[in-house]
């Protein structure tokens, strides 16, 4: 069975926001209509967005790495949004494990982005809806594109191939690779919610480099990720 | 969570609706047994009027919570999976069994008793939905426990069961000091039941972490941008934008407001009091009701808000 996914590098993105405009750009001119966009270039901008690229600092002053951190809908295999839904508006597609909105069938009451721990739904303020990455259905199913563009609109964007995109099922993709020989993780395990998107960890610099530079860094005590019952202490 | 009035006030009419119905049913059942005197049919027709308004009153308002209130409809299809879907089936249903209770009541039929025990156990299996839909989020710890859906039950029929007694009283029932009674003895074991859950979520250590959002497992992380410089869905359904001294208020606010003020005005009235201090005790413990499921939505900590702590 397959299950696309994205696996976003640590390492490589450098949060220049260019998979959040050109996600924005894609989904806002589709066939289901636009993503809300208010004030762009007022005060208080806001709208709906699939994607964000958040920022992170860690360590302590003045050996601190800055984390870029892209998050979208982690599409996951146990999604706790879908069974919530009281008119099946929300589903997961079977054949390849996107979870996606029905637009026709939502009845904009909010219960899904509830039931969501990652803040990945956003109710679009104008058509009443709740929206979320759909890893860019109408884009990697059109078979009218060539086969290398079929892909999500915010991994065409990337400028420096931090997001990987593929069938985490499929032992030989790119991005089951990726997660195995990166020690690729999931957010919040937690919560058993089985996240389909991976993320790989932030490695420390080179020991020669580091040994150069006479600071110590802060992602050194980077060890696996801990389990549920560690991240509770 | 940003707490919406239309789900407060859905779950407390629907919860006052519920107990009203509750004490006409409790009534109709000991006078069947004849433990008490039958009271007459315009206590039934009355209370079920009021039930049917009250229920009416809480889908009227669950309307303005939705995006698409004109599909309302759909939200029967998912009752296999949605405790949602459930509450969207059983509410109707439960609104159709009191007013056929009332109707009957009033054309003096014999299948009153029946319909009312199809009734409470509609009402029942009501208050269950309505408390699942927030208890089975798991990672809205603050909800996610037995406690909600008994404090669901006991709050509403607490209010309800004082709804019945000043019905009663006004109406000169004889059994509104009964009524009372009951209102007093629920008031007291859900005031328990509450700060039960109250304790309950103080001692709460929230499971996810910013180490475990993001999955950098360092013991200092701190977000210097969310992504976005206005605010989002995300900032504005998860966060009530209060300080902590409101909850504290709003807190000690429904304690005295829902349970201490009410249970000594009811102590009152069965003390010989009157119509006052039940009237009173009526009108005060809802008004602590409505402050109670403010505070229940807006003490609940969404895992989501660990991405939201900083514009930049």
């Amino acid at each position: 069975m397959t299950q696309l996914a994205l696996v976003i590098d640590l390492n490589v993105c450098v949060g220049c926001h260019a998979c959040v405009t050109s996600c924005k750009e894609w989904n806002t001119s589709g066939e289901a209509g636009f993503l809300a966009d208010d004030n762009p270039y007022g005060r208080d901008p806001t709208g709906t967005f699939f994607n964000r690229v958040q920022t992170f600092e860690v360590g302590e002053f003045p050996d601190t790495q800055t984390v870029h951190f892209p998050k979208s809908c982690l599409h996951c295999e146990d999604p706790p949004c879908v069974p919530v839904c009281p008119t099946g508006a929300s589903y997961k597609r079977p054949e390849d494990g996107i979870v996606l909105v029905d637009y026709d069938k939502c009845i904009g009451c909010k219960y899904c982005a509830w039931a969501c721990p990652y803040g990945v739904r956003e109710l679009d303020e104008h058509q009443k809806v709740m929206k979320k990455c759909t890893l860019c259905v109408d884009r990697i199913t059109d078979t009218k594109l060539p086969e290398a563009e079929r892909k999500p609109a915010c991994v065409l964007a990337c400028p420096t191939n931090a997001r990987l995109y593929g069938d985490i099922h499929d032992e030989e993709s790119i991005v089951s690779k990726a997660i195995r020989e990166a020690a690729g993780y999931q957010l919040m395990p937690e919560w058993g919610t089985q996240p389909a998107n991976h993320y790989l960890p932030r490695r420390a610099p080179a020991k020669p480099a580091a040994a150069a530079s006479g600071t110590t860094n802060p992602l050194d005590i980077d060890g696996p990720m801990p389990q549920a019952a560690e991240a509770r202490s | 969570m940003n707490p919406a009035f239309s789900v407060v006030l859905l779950t407390t009419l629907i919860g006052a609706g519920q107990g009203l119905f509750l004490a006409m049913f409790g009534i109709e059942a000991a006078a069947a047994a004849s433990w008490i005197d039958a009271p007459a049919a315009g206590f039934y027709v009355c209370g079920s009027a009021l039930s049917v308004l009250l229920l009416g009153g809480g889908l009227l308002a669950s309307f303005f919570h939705l995006g698409h209130p004109e599909r309302a409809w759909r939200a029967i299809a998912m009752w296999r999976a949605s405790w949602l879907s459930r509450e969207v089936i059983v509410l109707p249903a439960f609104i159709a069994a009191v007013a056929a209770y009332g109707l009957l009541h009033w054309l003096d039929c014999d299948a009153t008793l029946l319909t009312g025990i199809a009734g409470a156990l509609l009402c029942l299996l009501l208050f269950w939905c309505t408390g699942m839909i927030y208890a089975c989020i798991k990672f809205l710890q603050e909800w996610a426990s037995p406690l909600t859906l008994v404090n669901f039950t006991l709050l509403g029929s607490a209010s309800g069961l004082m709804l019945a007694a000043a019905l009663s009283e006004l109406r000169g029932d004889a059994h509104a000091a009964v009524l009372a009674g009951w209102a007093l003895g629920l008031t007291i074991a859900g005031f328990f039941t509450r700060g039960a859950a109250l304790l309950r979520n103080d001692r709460l250590k929230p499971k996810s972490t910013l180490q475990s959002a993001i999955g950098i497992n360092h013991p200092k992380v701190v977000q210097k941008a969310q992504g976005f410089m206005g605010g989002s869905f995300s900032t504005r359904e998860f966060f009530h934008g209060r300080g902590p001294g409101t909850l504290r208020r709003v807190k000690w606010l429904f304690i005295a407001a829902a349970f201490v003020v009410p249970a000594l005005l009811a102590a009152s009235y069965l003390d010989g009091g009157g119509s006052g201090p039940l009237l009173a005790a009526l009108l005060i413990q809802f008004g602590g009701l409505v402050a109670e499921r403010w505070f229940f939505f807006a003490q609940a900590n969404h895992p989501q808000n660990l991405y939201y702590q900083a514009v930049s």
